[in-house]
């Protein structure tokens, strides 16, 4: 039995069970009592109460990655569509709807999402505990993500799918042109997903500052997790500026306020602000980790760690601060003035530098590195010769006179999918291959795996390459059809044909990931030789992530760990514990308890979607549901029995304490 | 090309196209120089025995590294400088001109109404869905709104602009050379913004007063009893409640249609001004550009062919 | 295995059917039909094809400012023409009043528009003037037009 006290970190002897002194014992008994005290609960309700990290990043992935899908078919409707001049596929009401929704799928419901999935599986692996710091919160976060889709596309299906962009411009989306609920059911998704958002970025940031390893000092953290604290503080201070915004909205169509009505004081382009306030920001948040990705594959594919790493980390940094400055690049064609435009072209060119910093650094690791190419090479590598260009041509759309021309232009949708695809996919498909021997335990097919690389990156181009020449010959954007003479038929058809291609490409990564799920060869706990904390344990890795929370010696850390590396003994496993530490050099600081099996959350997410989706119905949902939700956080909060016992059994022990010794 | 940015046929579309092709020298060169550093380096790292971490042999890396930050900063401030400077030089921000010639554009969804103000009143006309210039000129288009926001783009000339509710935008176009120019709207503005365009038609300055003064005319009236017979049906039907033709309409919803028989298309460019197209739209326009605001129209087959008739003598 | 099918099943069947319930508040006629376009002024039935469509009054807003409605009521406040918004309805307020108001004109100056603009129209605008005292659902009025208000949010 593990002893009360202050965790202490004990050397390991040996590791091998039945031998040596205490440590093959210790172990065998501990595992076995943590195997029971962090168990998976079976059945509907075992789901429904999961706190498990784990369980809940890959719920996170793979509804991401359905919402994907349904999104690539809602762009292969709208390439159909565009195929041909004057074709008739779909009727602009539908093709609006469709163009709305797969925006505001792939942005809100798959982008944001699937790297938050990505944070919540690796963040505490990585640093070595053994769940995020507020499970409860984080179950909830799903499934009020999850709300939010299903509602989105009820009311698609019942004929009310926003059609006015996935930005939803007033006075368009106001209550004059914009009848019925289509733009409440967007304004209100919105709410939604940014609460899921917002829970994210609390976890996300509290695990990585308080919860890491012993010796995780900062200069250690991975760059992994570095990019995902930098998108958890953008997460806390861009989404607000959405969900006011769509409030905002909701309260123009609800109740007749006039923040967007002009003749009554308010004004159209004040909800351009606050939205690009947010939408600026938001497409780094969906970048940055991405970065993180190539950081991770490159250091285990060159065998070394990444060159420069201040500098990475400080470019991060620096990408994220400036993100909230760029903004007003979303609207140089309203008619603002002059030196203000300035400003932001000014800023719009200066975030290249460090990303362009970050590149730099990781040509030269590849250069002084040994290079092995696998699929996640591939990968990172199609990243670099297509997020290059995208960023290329943001710096076009940086100058206001060259963005007068392009705006709301193809040009632009080339862009901003050369950035999205190519800056954050590419990367997130390599990790997905990077990692699926870790989430399977077994190894994808590597030549499959190449041909579904090189279909993306031949596609992709073929599809949006042409994008940047359609909108230099004025095709502008959001258009469900476009006249015969204009000469636009070609390009649009060869862009079709590519939209195919990626659709076979993912289709082939999606059959790999299936089959070899199955039947693929058994991979181990390591099978990259890889350097951070999560390869260290088996494949799929326990519920408990770690039987002894690890002790880190360098940046890299299973590669800087000496052969009798130190491990924290001393957690109890009885019940469930992780070791805080401390911000910045990471020494044992005190036990925290975290909660198992809790049904709370899906309550709680069910009494806020009734608040939320009511209350576009009838506004009197909201109160009701604010009271629901009341309700719920009582029986949340409420104490359990053990907690008070605890709690009188540490009060007591501070009495004691107290008085002097009689 | 009719609309494309890269075939400039004004001052402005002139001095954002040397631009762009400035801009596109330094950028396409950056991306070769990029690439190839990661093709070399991959190429190289392949035949790496093993990987260099010392720091030593690290130290001259930094130094490249650094070398290439700078260059990224000079370069991004050199381009930076080329861009505010066009953008001064393009008007883009709105300078008074004391010759200008004024028009006001106003956007509907889903077509544009162009006015030709004057200081006399009666020599200020309305049109639609088209704007006359004439060469080496500079005009003013002074942008507004009727409902939501829309974008007046004429690539051939300058960049675009927004028109929004509340607000007077304004965009300077000259053009350097006799042309038809065709412009879309370039903000999402509902279930036809596909099919919003109008055409700017450069011209000689004496080419362009001719129109003008014509313009300015009231409308022809009827002379052959098809076309007395067809005002009086234009005068019956549900058109006087939304269109004006000068002399006998006054209902500014719709299109003015003093002129209509001098434009080149109908339905801000979505068909050729035929008198079938006419016929067409006329008798069941939402099936054409299904949410406009045109309604079909009820009228016998003789009715149409004299209205028709009478709409062809509006020249 | 099975199960899993079986849900999946029950899924699409309930998706099918929501979609052809589909919603009668966001239904839109984009193009109307022949019937639809005639000009008459006693139309073959009084019932409000429009009831409770949301398309319908953001059309028929259109069609009051575009037909000048406002300039004898105003924006529903009333000038020389009676008040819209209020609960006083001299000739009656269920559809069909409303229809033969606009259609066959009232004494006292209200035109009449029958036969002048399509019948699909006149419906729309019925709905419109409907909705301005709150007689449509309140989840199909719109709140506000996008221009100074007539009343105040509360009233």
């Amino acid at each position: 039995m593990s002893k009360q006290g202050t965790p202490r970190v004990a050397q390991a002897s040996s590791l091998r069970p039945g031998r040596g002194a205490q440590a093959g014992s210790l172990r065998y008994t501990d595992r076995a009592a943590l195997e029971k005290t962090w168990a998976h609960a079976p059945g509907l309700l075992g789901w429904l109460s999961e706190t498990d990290h784990k369980k809940i990043g890959l719920r996170y992935i793979i509804t991401a990655l359905c919402f994907f899908t349904i999104a690539g078919i809602e762009a292969a409707l709208m390439r159909l569509q565009l195929s041909r001049p004057e074709n008739t596929l779909l009727n602009p009401d539908l093709y609006n709807q469709i163009f709305t929704m797969h925006g505001t799928t792939m942005m809100f419901l798959f982008a944001v999402p699937v790297m938050e999935g990505m944070a919540i599986y690796f963040v505490p692996l990585m640093v070595g505990t053994r769940n995020v710091a507020f499970p409860k919160l984080n179950a909830f976060g799903y499934f009020i993500y999850l709300a939010g889709g299903i509602f989105l596309y009820t009311m698609f299906v019942l004929h009310a799918g926003p059609d006015a962009g996935w930005f939803a411009y007033v006075p368009l989306s106001g209550p004059q042109f914009d009848p019925g609920k289509r733009a409440d059911t967007w304004a209100q998704m919105i709410t939604f997903t940014e609460i899921s958002a917002l829970s994210v970025a609390i976890e996300i940031s509290v695990t990585a500052f308080k919860q890491r390893a012993v010796g995780m000092s900062l200069n250690r953290i991975p760059l992994f997790v570095w990019s995902m604290i930098v998108i958890s503080f953008m997460i806390i201070f861009a989404m607000p500026a959405v969900m006011l915004d769509s409030g905002f909205l909701c309260l123009d169509r609800e109740v007749s306020t006039h923040f967007f009505n002009r003749s009554e004081g308010g004004d159209p382009i004040f909800y351009q602000h606050m939205f690009w306030f947010f939408g600026h920001p938001e497409v780094y948040i969906i970048f940055i980790p991405a970065l993180g990705y190539v950081s991770s594959i490159l250091t285990v594919f060159t065998r070394r760690k990444i060159f420069g790493y201040p500098v990475m980390v400080a470019s991060l940094v620096f990408t994220a601060f400036m993100a909230f400055g760029l903004w007003v690049h979303h609207m140089f064609a309203t008619g603002l003035p002059q030196l203000g435009q300035s400003f932001f072209t000014a800023a719009s060119m200066m975030i290249a530098i460090p990303t362009g910093a970050q590149i730099f650094n990781w040509i030269v690791t590849i250069w002084t590195g040994r290079l092995t190419i696998r699929t996640p090479v591939l990968y990172v590598l199609g990243w670099f010769a297509v997020f290059i260009i995208g960023g290329l041509s943001g710096i076009i759309l940086a100058s206001v006179p060259l963005d007068v021309q392009v705006h709301d232009t193809y040009f632009v949708v080339a862009h901003f999918h050369y950035v999205l695809i190519g800056g954050a996919l590419f990367p997130l498909f390599g990790a997905f291959y990077f990692w699926f021997p870790k989430w399977t335990g077994r190894m994808y097919g590597e030549k499959l795996g190449q041909l579904s690389f090189w279909l993306l990156l031949i596609g992709f181009n073929l599809t949006f390459f042409p994008m940047h020449i359609l909108g230099l010959e004025g095709m502008p954007r959001r258009v469900y059809t476009y006249q015969q003479g204009l000469g636009w038929g070609p390009l649009n058809a060869t862009a079709s044909i590519g939209a195919g291609i990626i659709a076979l490409s993912v289709l082939t990564t999606v059959i790999n990931f299936f089959v070899n799920a199955r039947s693929g060869a058994f991979a181990g706990a390591n099978p990259w030789n890889a350097d951070t904390l999560e390869w260290s344990v088996s494949s799929p890795p326990p519920p408990y992530n770690y039987v002894y929370p690890p002790v880190v010696s360098g940046p890299n850390a299973l590669w800087d760990a000496a052969p009798d590396q130190p491990y924290v003994v001393g957690l109890r496993t009885d019940k469930r514990e992780v070791l805080v530490t401390q911000v910045l050099d990471a020494q044992p600081s005190h036990r925290e308890e975290l909660p198992g099996h809790s049904l709370a959350p899906f309550l709680l997410a069910i009494a806020t979607t009734i608040g939320l989706a009511g209350s576009i119905f009838f506004a009197w949902w909201f109160p009701i549901g604010l009271g629901l939700v009341g309700l719920v956080m009582i029986y949340w909060f409420w104490p359990r029995k053990e907690d008070v016992i605890d709690h009188l059994v540490e009060e007591q022990r501070e009495i004691l304490r107290e008085e002097p010794a009689v | 090309m009719i609309q494309s940015v890269l075939h400039p046929a004004g001052i402005q579309a002139s001095r954002i196209g040397s631009l762009w092709n400035g801009y596109m020298v330094v950028l396409t060169t950056v991306y070769v120089i990029v690439i190839l550093w990661m093709l070399v380096a991959v190429w190289r790292a392949h035949k790496n025995a093993a990987p260099q971490i010392s720091d030593a042999e690290e130290r001259p890396h930094s130094i490249t590294v650094g070398v290439a930050v700078g260059i990224t900063t000079v370069t991004l401030i050199g381009l930076l400088i080329a861009s505010v400077a066009t953008g001064s030089a393009v008007g883009t921000y709105g300078d008074k001109k004391p010759d200008a010639l004024e028009i006001d554009v106003t956007g509907h969804q889903w077509w544009w109404e162009v006015q030709y103000p004057d200081p006399e009143p009666d020599k200020s006309f309305k049109t639609a869905n088209e704007i006359h210039i004439p060469l080496h000129q500079p005009v003013l288009l002074r942008l507004a709104t009727r409902d939501v926001i829309h974008s007046l783009w004429i690539p051939n000339l300058n960049g675009k602009r927004d028109l929004i509710p509340g607000r007077v935008n304004k965009l300077w176009i000259e053009a350097d050379r006799p042309g038809v120019f065709r412009s879309q709207c370039a903000e999402f503005c509902g279930l036809q913004h596909a099919h919003m365009a109008l055409v700017v038609i450069a011209e000689p300055n004496e080419k362009y007063q001719q129109w003008k003064s014509h313009q300015q005319t009231p409308a022809n009236d009827p002379v052959t009893p098809e076309q007395r017979h067809g005002r009086d049906v234009f005068l019956s039907l549900p058109c006087v409640n939304c269109h004006a033709i000068t002399g006998d309409a006054y209902a500014t919803i719709g299109p003015d249609l003093t002129h209509l028989a001098t434009r080149p298309t109908l339905a801000a460019g979505e068909l050729l001004n035929t008198k079938g197209n006419l016929g067409g739209w006329i008798v069941n326009a939402p099936a054409i550009k299904p949410g406009t605001a045109m309604p079909p129209n009820q009228i016998a087959s003789n009715d149409l062919q004299d209205l028709l008739a009478y709409l062809e003598s509006l020249r | 295995m099975e199960c899993r099918v079986s849900r999946l099943l029950l899924l699409s069947a309930l998706l099918s059917a929501l979609s052809a319930l589909g919603c009668h508040r966001e239904t839109r006629n984009l193009t109307a039909s022949a019937a639809e376009a005639q000009r008459t002024v006693r139309p073959a039935s009084l019932k409000n094809p429009y009831e409770g469509n949301a398309w319908a009054i953001s059309q028929g807003q259109q069609l009051f400012e575009q037909y000048n409605c406002s300039g004898c009521h105003a924006h529903g406040g009333g000038a020389i023409g009676p008040p819209l918004m209020d609960d006083e309805w001299i000739y009656g307020s269920s559809p069909a009043n409303i229809y033969e108001s606009i259609s066959e004109g009232r004494p006292n100056g209200m035109p009449s528009w029958g036969g002048h603009i399509p019948d699909y129209q006149i419906w729309q605008l019925v709905t419109y003037v409907r909705s301005m005292s709150n007689l449509e659902p309140q989840n199909v009025t719109p709140a506000r037009a996008e221009e100074m208000q007539a009343k105040k949010a509360e009233e």
